[in-house]
């Protein structure tokens, strides 16, 4: 035994000699001091991690089948859309890596938008965590093109549909949108160029920008250390080793509590997943599996749940402005609603971090905000109609209130002291 | 702020409820009716497979039913098919938009694609095909109450007979064919649920596996957390 022990020693020697190998693992494992006190809300991080991985392993994994040729066969049928059923059909286990692609999309934002909300709750955007928040923000946007590219690949109705609706938004920017929409498509219709591009960036562009930002985002985060539930910095108390009082190992704590983490995760993913992959429309949308048809235009184009609240905050906007048609002015008021986030850290000037110590307005705030966020995503799902056309506008009002008022009202809280060292609650 | 935030929450429900209502019929379970799949396959082959593919469904795939290599032989496989074919059909889609307007879509997801929050796809056919109704301004001399204006004639017209459009806007049946209505509503039962069957044929399996997979979860979560017990005991 102790030879093999000796082998392996002088193995990692000879690798630690070469590649920063034991130094890296105890950087950001073995030694990477994060907080005693996290809670639910911090399951999240690494629960995006593993969708992530999940998502590129599938991904790959489809990728040997699928076809991108939006060209019909012989019964009339998109071979790309073919391709699908036949994963789904023919290729062994293809309908269970498909339908853990197809509910990973859907898990990716859940869990995207539950890790958003927590920095939220906790003021983990807060300096000196800037970057980390804005690295995120990019990671976010890069998830929505990712989704928004992959939606198009199966090539059904809402695929076609949604990109045609997309792609005819950026027409309406003053002087480049319709050569950009153009550039986009690659065509004047959605067509074959149009998926093939999609799926160049889907698989490999778009991917490739993602790891590198997740890699920015913990290579941040390692460096000025995590925050907590408290929103306090640990590194402020440290022991005669120069080791945070309220910190400990990432590994082995947080290692095996992810576990039980991913454990429950993958309980909650397997039931959708196992016993209603469609999710009742929201998750796999049933026009979907009409094949794209360029002739037969939907009754009620929707998009994929995790994108309404931000559709919804496009239609609202329905008055003209200096000449140019409301539409130019919907795009900027839904690209304005996801840029606005990057300026959190700057806008927030409350005195305290976390929720636990902020005054009533902003809990006021941050809570009309989540209703207003909630509503317009479900407003998203519906045909418009005046009435939800005026709530849209009305939550859309909300929304930005909740950035643009916030330098105002969080600065006027009033605020609780905030503790020495961390609670556990 | 509390009842604004209750006024805010409930507006969207005042909002909601816009658009035409679809009133389907529910159509009956029978996933597990071996015999019923088994009638239903035999319709869908008979009446539907003419002029409708079912391109993405393999013949062989008919023993996951209980129909064995024979059985599928003899009673299935009418036009010198193969055994492990895809079901494909001999009319060309451009002909056929000739003849109905519209070429006949393929049928094997269907029953996936008419789900719509008025109903599962299964209600939407089980009604659509038992809403037929004699209409003489129509080419084909049909129409339907969930598919206004169809380009399908009512293929199965010699088993249920005619019906026609009441003033009170309910269909009557004014000529009986081959069987009783009770007979008719349960052979389309039968073919609906065929074509839940076709649309997604792992559908039983997957559920199946589903709760091996939970119970496997089930059991690695009770490991897990002891394990989480055991590290963080001493962290206070």
């Amino acid at each position: 035994m102790s030879k093999v022990n000796a082998l392996l020693q002088g193995t990692l020697n000879w690798v630690d000699e070469r590649f920063p190998l034991t130094k890296l693992w105890k950087e950001h494992l073995a030694e990477y001091y994060a907080p005693k006190n996290f809670n639910f809300w911090y399951f999240f991080g690494s629960l995006a991690l593993l969708v992530l991985v999940l998502q590129i392993v599938t991904g790959i994994l489809l990728t040997m089948h699928f076809k991108p040729d939006a060209s019909l066969n012989a019964s009339g049928v998109p071979v790309a859309f073919a391709s699908v059923e036949y994963i789904m059909r023919d290729v062994p286990w293809g309908w269970l890596i498909r339908y853990m692609h197809s509910t990973g999309a859907s898990a990716f934002f859940f869990v995207v938008y539950m890790h958003m909300f927590r920095g939220m709750l906790y003021g983990s955007y807060r300096k000196p965590r800037e970057l980390i928040w804005i690295f995120g923000m990019i990671i976010f946007l890069a998830l929505m093109a990712e989704a928004f590219f992959g939606y198009l690949l199966p090539w059904g109705q809402m695929s076609f549909w949604g990109a045609q609706v997309i792609v005819n938004l950026f027409s309406t920017i003053p002087l480049i949108g319709p050569d950009f929409s153009l550039w986009l498509r690659g065509d004047f219709v959605v067509g074959d160029a149009t998926l093939n591009r999609f799926f160049s960036f889907h698989v490999i562009a778009v991917p490739l920008v993602l790891l590198g930002l997740v890699a920015a985002h913990i290579i941040a985060l390692h460096e000025v250390g995590s925050n907590n539930p408290d929103g306090i910095e640990i590194k402020k108390k440290k022991d005669g080793n120069g080791i945070p009082l309220d910190g400990i190992p990432f590994h082995p704590y947080y290692t095996v509590k992810d576990i039980v983490g991913v454990v429950v995760f993958l309980m909650v993913f397997s039931v959708i997943l196992f016993f209603m992959p469609e999710f009742g429309g929201y998750f796999l949308e049933y026009n979907n599996f009409f094949p794209a048809d360029p002739l037969v235009t939907p009754l009620h184009i929707a998009p994929v749940w995790y994108f309404t609240p931000y559709y919804s905050i496009l239609r609202a906007v329905t008055y003209p402005l200096f000449g140019i048609d409301a539409k130019f002015w919907g795009v900027v008021a839904m690209g304005a609603s996801t840029m606005i986030l990057f300026l959190l850290p700057w806008l927030d000037r409350s005195p305290v971090k976390s929720i636990r110590y902020r005054g009533p307005l902003y809990k006021g705030f941050l809570t009309a905000f989540i209703v207003s966020f909630l509503i317009l995503g479900y407003l998203g799902m519906l045909g418009p109609t005046p009435v939800r056309t005026v709530m849209a506008q009305i939550c859309s009002v909300i929304y930005f209130a909740f950035f643009l008022l916030m330098p105002i009202y969080s600065s006027l809280d009033k605020c609780q002291p905030e503790p020495d060292r961390v609670t556990s609650k | 702020m509390k009842k604004f935030l209750t006024a805010i929450l409930f507006v969207p429900f005042l909002a909601f409820g816009a658009g035409p209502e679809l009133h389907l019929d529910r159509a009956p379970d029978k996933s597990n009716d071996m015999a019923a799949l088994q009638n239903g396959a035999k319709i869908f082959v008979n009446y539907c497979l003419n002029c409708h593919s079912a391109s993405y469904m393999r013949y062989n795939r008919l023993e996951e039913i209980g129909l064995d290599d024979a059985q599928i032989k003899d009673n299935l496989l009418f036009a010198g098919e193969k055994y492990g074919e895809l079901m494909k059909i001999a009319m060309q889609r451009a002909e056929a938009k000739v003849w109905f307007g519209v070429a006949p879509p393929d049928l094997t997801i269907i029953a996936r694609a008419r789900a719509s929050e008025f109903g599962s796809g299964p209600d939407w056919l089980y009604t659509y095909l038992r809403t037929f109704y004699r209409d003489e301004t129509r080419p084909t001399g049909w129409n339907n109450m969930v598919f206004a204006n169809v380009g399908m004639p009512h293929v199965l017209w010699e088993l249920q007979g005619d019906q026609v459009m009441g003033e009170d806007h309910k269909l009557k049946l004014v000529k009986p064919g081959k069987l009783k209505p009770q007979e008719f509503d349960a052979m389309v039962g039968d073919l609906v649920a065929y074509l839940k069957y076709m649309g997604e044929p792992v559908a039983e399996f997957r559920k199946r596996l589903g709760v091996i997979v939970l119970i496997f979860l089930a059991v690695a979560f009770v490991f897990a957390y002891a394990l989480k017990r055991e590290y963080w005991k001493d962290i206070h």
